[in-house]
């Protein structure tokens, strides 16, 4: 059984024993709009919490994707690559980003909960 | 932030709200980026059908004197003099120096004395102090927040209008004539923002949305926002004023040579005419060019361009992503000698190196509807 947690920058993580999956949740990418461009981090390297992990451009803006948690890439979603607009498509699904080894599953626990997310991003 | 700013809103603003679109603060309006098809979506559709785009921010005015062409003349390079009735023409308006304080467009309407000015939004209260103080005397410029802009772009939208005005498909591009469309009185010119066939419609404010609402009315158009205006007019290589041209850069290394009239060339009168017609000549140290980056990701205004021993030799004045061609585009300043076709480049994006290539522009070929004899 896996469990998502939100950020406040709009990042969900999904972990499964102690490899998390990262995307971007819908909220982000009607924020976003179109996506046409995604930078996934390569297998190996290692983020900080809070760390510039990955980017995503609409046809208007370029964003950063925070690592929601400390941790080392284990896979990156190279499909993005050819086909961006998954990420509008299958936000929390298809259109995943990296996955994380966690190096503190603390840190994962003290993010928001589906519901206290949906609070937060309705609320601004 | 506790200071709220009061955003100017456009006649068509409870539509846009109807509509659903994202609106965003820009130029000190209060302007739809985008409604729910979405960015890529409106771009494609102004390319293969046709788009509505309110642009009432944009300054309207009318130039009154005994020679309004004449008298502009002293402020920007276009044959005005010249200029048939009917018809409308490009324009420049330059500073002591010879950079651009603004590029406007200027109609001279059939039996009217007046020219019509149509200005960029963010530099129009700007723009007609600027005329007013430096040709006080021998013109006055009568501003029109009264009017409403929308524009109509596409290859349907000939087809569009005309059922909407009974001959208006006859124009063809640059010419410009008084017209009721949907009964309602109108200044319609054949020109726009897209590299695509179309329209720019003048109307007053209070009958916008009655246009709109009949516009829309048609299945072939749908409500285009700002992001898909900006990569559109990516795309056909034009200038947007504040970011690809400025009080900094000049006609001459801009490539808007084509804006200086040939009479204006020889005959000069325009502010700094020997500089520019020097660079005119001579060429200029840096020039404005179109970019293709190699890979997939874009760069952004202000993004630097390096040679590849990575000197630095330029920046990025606009770019992004341009929808019909499914792949990145820019445009930007370089020293000359990078400023051929095909000359390899990086660009500096997210501190990597980023090959890239010189291109020419416009990246879509434009597809107005010019006439037989200008």
């Amino acid at each position: 059984m896996s469990e998502t947690r939100y950020t406040d920058q709009h990042e969900w993580i999904s972990l499964e024993g102690d490899e998390a999956t990262v995307g971007i949740t819908r909220f982000a990418t009607e924020q976003l709009g179109d996506v046409v461009f995604v930078d996934v981090p390569e297998v190996g390297k290692s983020f900080a919490k809070g760390a510039e992990a990955a980017v995503v451009e609409s046809v208007k803006a370029a964003s950063e994707v925070y690592a929601p948690v400390a941790g080392t890439v284990t896979a990156g979603n190279y499909a993005l690559g050819d086909d961006p607009s998954l990420v509008n498509a299958d936000p929390e699904g298809a259109g995943w980003f990296f996955k994380l080894r966690l190096a503190n599953k603390a840190e994962f626990e003290a993010l928001m909960t589906k519901e206290q997310y949906q609070e937060f991003a309705t609320g601004h | 932030m506790t200071e709220t700013q009061t955003l100017l809103r456009t006649p068509l603003h409870a539509l846009h709200v109807e509509l659903g679109a994202k609106l965003v603060p820009f130029a000190g309006y209060e302007m739809p980026v985008q409604y729910p098809a979405g960015v890529l979506k409106e771009h494609l559709h102004t390319r293969e059908k046709a788009g509505l785009f309110d642009v009432s921010h944009m300054g309207q005015a009318f130039l009154h004197g005994a020679d309004p062409a004449r008298s502009l003349e002293k402020l920007a390079p276009s044959d005005f003099i010249g200029l048939k009735e009917g018809r409308q023409r490009y324009g420049l308006l330059l500073n002591d120096e010879g950079g651009i304080k603004d590029d406007f467009m200027a109609s001279r309407l059939i039996g009217e004395a007046a020219l019509y000015l149509v200005v960029n939004a963010a530099m129009k209260e700007s723009d007609f102090a600027y005329i007013t103080e430096r040709l006080a005397g021998e013109l006055t410029v009568e501003p029109r927040p009264d009017r409403a802009l929308l524009a109509l772009q596409g290859p349907a939208a000939g087809a569009v209008l005309e059922k909407l005005s009974p001959g208006i498909d006859a124009l063809t591009f640059m010419q410009v004539i008084r017209a009721k469309v949907a009964g309602i009185d109108a200044i319609v010119g054949r020109t726009g923002y897209t590299g695509e066939d179309g329209f720019e419609i003048s109307i007053a404010g209070s009958d916008t949305e009655k246009l709109a609402r009949a516009l829309l009315a048609d299945p072939d158009v749908l409500p285009i926002g700002l992001g898909a205006r900006d990569s559109l007019r990516v795309e056909a290589g034009l200038c947007l004023y504040g970011h690809d041209i400025d009080e900094t850069t000049n006609p001459a290394e801009a490539g808007l040579i084509w804006a200086i009239g040939k009479r204006r060339k020889l005959e000069k009168g325009f502010p700094a005419a020997d500089k520019i017609m020097a660079g005119v000549l001579n060429g200029t140290a840096r020039k404005r060019v179109g970019i293709r980056p190699d890979g997939r990701a874009p760069a952004r205004d202000g993004t630097e361009i390096a040679d590849k021993s990575g000197r630095v030799i330029g920046t990025i004045t606009s770019g992004g992503f341009g929808p019909s061609l499914n792949a990145p585009i820019a445009m930007g300043y370089v020293e000359t000698a990078f400023a051929a076709d095909d000359t390899e480049i990086d660009l500096i994006v997210r501190g990597k190196a980023l090959p890239a290539r010189i291109a020419p522009m416009p990246f879509v070929p434009n597809r107005y509807k010019r006439g037989t004899a200008q």
